[in-house]
């Protein structure tokens, strides 16, 4: 599904990036999980197509197509969904009018009817209640005053309606409390599906107790530094990134 | 609704009806020709006044406005203390009447800009209608006249008057004279005063008391409004405990061979009357370049005679090479209240200069100003608004914000408030803000699989909800749209 190679990345001429490879087959959940600054965002961001990043060597390959050449709403359109660290507000548009609008463009990609106000809100209804969020949301403008977890509630929101083919989620835990952290974690794993895969992008093993990933790779100084099953994050749990320190942490 | 496409059961009719009737009052004019020559005298002001057969004191007016323009305005030249530069306009070399076709008109829709014909497109205007709206020589508009009768029939019924300033001075003359140049004498400016002097038609309407007008007035509906000009003329009176919602314009860009357009809008609400006044204008901007394009300069002003009297203006500016505008009201009115809504959008080389006055009369009046300028690129977008509280306006209370978007960094967004307090116990609040949209914004959007230009779209429209969200609902939603098409290009 997803095949990272060799992938260089900069931002204002400092190379973030440095060579990261991975693989991501179909169905599966990866976990990343690095320190501060090893480049877990920087690698969310350019597989989703944000400008601002060089790529300097490398591919990233989707579905078999070259995925650095597109503009980040094709990247959207093929099924690429990005669960933001730090959602973005947008005032004055409601939430349900966001949530349409996205729905209906990737809609109207696939060549599919376009969803009127009245099918909309009934899907949007039934995904809301399966995440235990409360409706009045919706007509909140998007982002705009909600909490921390109301925020990843809502990115959880929309992974559902959007239904992508990957899911890279970017500290999807970070600035929750426990509660909503398993509400958060509930709603990714329902979603689970043999032809949807993620990438679980993480700072804290404690998110990788409620969603258990395949695999969790060790990002570290730009690289993969380490891959393995659920005993990778344990040993960072009891020992910290330090343990995978080979290369230069601290200039990451 | 997408154009002003009048149904003309017979467009000659009217016209003929004036020439008729030219002499009717024993004017004597040496200029008999069917087109007076090109420029503005004395001769030509009475010229028009005969070939309206208008009535004496309209004559008068109309000349005495045109000895203020000559003596006082013109040796002082346009007024240089608004945010727009623009060449000087030759106002001898511009007709006043009935102007002959110049044959630099388009011949066929081939001849038009295609920029114009793609936001056509994009506004889903029909395609009978792209013709007369880019200015295409066409010999008659075709629509349901149907439309038109049923709805003057139900108007009628209720007593309102809605009809041309024209024969509003023949059927209704004694209101006009009454409330004409009431709220905007004269003497008033540069602009307004040409326009008293040389008014080509306009629209006139009459609320009686207590009657809650039942449908939406609108230029689109009234006949023979296509053409009123460029020197057009509205006056709009709610007799005591009525209610009025007018809209003006629309949201197709229309093409006009004059350049300059000097309006003149007066809104009179006596007590407890209401009258709400939309207006979506898209004049002509000019190419990408800056050639061409309107120059709109309008003086609105509506006065809250009566107690606890209500006006509200509300405008989406999107067109016009230069917009210089500033919809007042004067709250006179013990506890009448002003609002002002704007949206103001300018984009390549575009230049507004629009704000509002609220001149505080009456004790215990309010006002509230929400102006949202959005300047993309090399637009230019000055919110110049005024709030005066004169001494005999107790608890007066004033409400304003004023935020400017900006799109890309060769815009620029004013604000330029001018608050005038003379009584103590007045209560003014003045916020600005000027922010920009985010990458992160346009990023998220995108990630979620907006298009760009969709994504700013979205934006500027989550922006301007406050403003949207007063215009009657199918406005709205075309305003929308238009939003959209006015920044195409801005992004990306």
């Amino acid at each position: 599904m997803l095949v990272i190679d060799n992938l260089h990345v900069s931002v204002g001429g400092k190379e973030i990036l440095r060579g990261l490879s991975l693989t991501l087959p179909a169905g599966a959940v990866h976990a990343v999980m690095g320190p501060n600054g090893s480049g877990k965002s920087t690698l969310a961001h350019v597989l989703a197509g944000r400008e601002g990043y060089t790529v300097t060597a490398g591919t990233a390959r989707f579905a078999g197509q070259d995925l650095l050449g597109l503009p980040a709403e094709e990247r959207a359109h093929l099924g690429i969904f990005l669960g933001f660290q730090y959602p973005v507000e947008i005032p004055g548009v409601s939430t349900m009018y966001f949530l349409k609008a996205a729905v209906n463009a990737q809609r109207k990609h696939r060549g599919e009817p376009e969803l009127d106000a009245m099918e909309f809100l009934k899907v949007l209804r039934r995904e809301i209640k399966g995440l235990g969020m409360d409706e009045a949301m919706a007509q909140r403008p998007l982002n705009v005053g909600f909490s921390g977890g109301e925020k990843k509630r809502n990115e959880v929101l929309q992974l559902a309606l959007l239904r992508p083919k990957l899911a890279v989620l970017d500290e999807t835990d970070s600035g929750l409390d426990i509660d909503a952290l398993k509400t958060v974690a509930a709603g990714v794993n329902a979603l689970r599906a043999p032809d949807r895969a993620m990438l679980i992008i993480t700072h804290y093993q404690r998110l990788l107790t409620y969603i258990v990933p395949d695999r969790v790779h060790v990002l570290s100084g730009g690289v993969i530094v380490a891959s393995g099953g659920e005993e990778i994050a344990e040993v960072l749990e009891r020992e910290g990134y330090a343990a995978f320190a080979t290369t230069t942490l601290s200039a990451a | 609704m997408t154009a002003v496409t009048e149904p003309l059961a017979d467009p000659g009719a009217e016209a003929r009806g004036f020439a008729e009737q030219a002499y009717k009052y024993g004017f004597v004019t040496d200029i008999e020709a069917e087109h007076p020559p090109k420029g503005i005298n004395a001769d030509i002001v009475r010229y028009i006044s005969a070939r309206k057969g208008e009535p004496e004191w309209l004559l008068e007016w109309r000349l005495r406005a045109f000895k203020v323009w000559e003596e006082r305005f013109l040796p002082a030249g346009d007024p240089t203390w608004a945010n727009i530069r623009y060449p000087g306009i030759d106002y001898q070399d511009a007709y006043y009447y009935a102007a002959p076709k110049s044959g630099n008109q388009p011949k066929s829709l081939d001849e038009v800009d295609p920029e114009l014909l793609r936001t056509y497109e994009k506004l889903g205007i029909p395609l009978g209608e792209r013709a007369l709206l880019a200015g295409v020589a066409v010999d008659a508009v075709f629509d349901s006249v149907s439309v038109a009768t049923t709805f003057k029939k139900t108007l009628a019924e209720k007593g309102v008057i809605f009809c041309s300033m024209a024969e509003a001075v023949r059927e209704h003359g004694e209101l006009v004279r009454r409330y004409l140049g009431s709220v905007v004498p004269y003497t008033d400016n540069f602009f307004a005063t040409l326009n008293s002097a040389a008014f080509s038609d306009g629209t006139f309407a009459y609320i009686p008391p207590g009657v809650r007008c039942p449908m939406e007035l609108s230029t689109y509906f009234r006949i023979n409004a296509a053409n009123t000009g460029q020197f057009e003329r509205t006056l709009i009176i709610a007799d005591v405990g009525s209610y009025v919602s007018y809209l003006e314009g629309c949201t197709a860009p229309m093409r006009d061979e004059n350049q300059l357009h000097a309006a003149v809008v007066e809104l009179i609400a006596l007590d407890d009357a209401e009258i709400k006044y939309s207006t979506v204008q898209n004049w002509y901007p000019g190419d990408r370049e800056g050639r061409g394009g309107i120059y709109n300069f309008v003086t609105k002003r509506g006065a809250c005679r009566g107690r606890r009297s209500t006006i509200s203006w509300t405008q989406v500016e999107t067109g016009s090479a230069i917009t210089w505008k500033y919809p007042s009201c004067i709250l006179q009115g013990e506890g009448s209240v002003g609002k002002f809504y704007s949206v103001a959008i300018t984009n390549n080389y575009q230049q507004a200069d629009t704000g509002t006055k609220m001149i505080h009369l009456g004790p215990d009046t309010r006002s509230t100003i929400v102006s949202k300028s959005i300047s993309a690129g090399r637009g230019q977008n000055t919110y110049r608004g005024l709030v005066r509280i004169q001494p005999k306006a107790a608890r007066a209370r004033n409400y304003t914000q004023c935020d400017g978007l900006l799109l890309g960094d060769t815009c620029g967004a004013h604000t330029v408030p001018y608050i005038e307090v003379k009584n103590r116990s007045a209560r003014v609040e003045h916020e600005a803000t000027t922010s920009r949209i985010s990458d992160d914004q346009l990023f998220y959007c995108r990630q979620r699989g907006l298009a760009p230009e969709d994504a700013v779209g979205l934006i500027v429209h989550g922006f301007c909800r406050e403003v949207l969200q007063e215009l009657p609902m199918e406005f709205a939603v075309e305003a929308q749209k238009l939003l959209a098409v006015s920044l195409e290009g801005s992004v990306g």
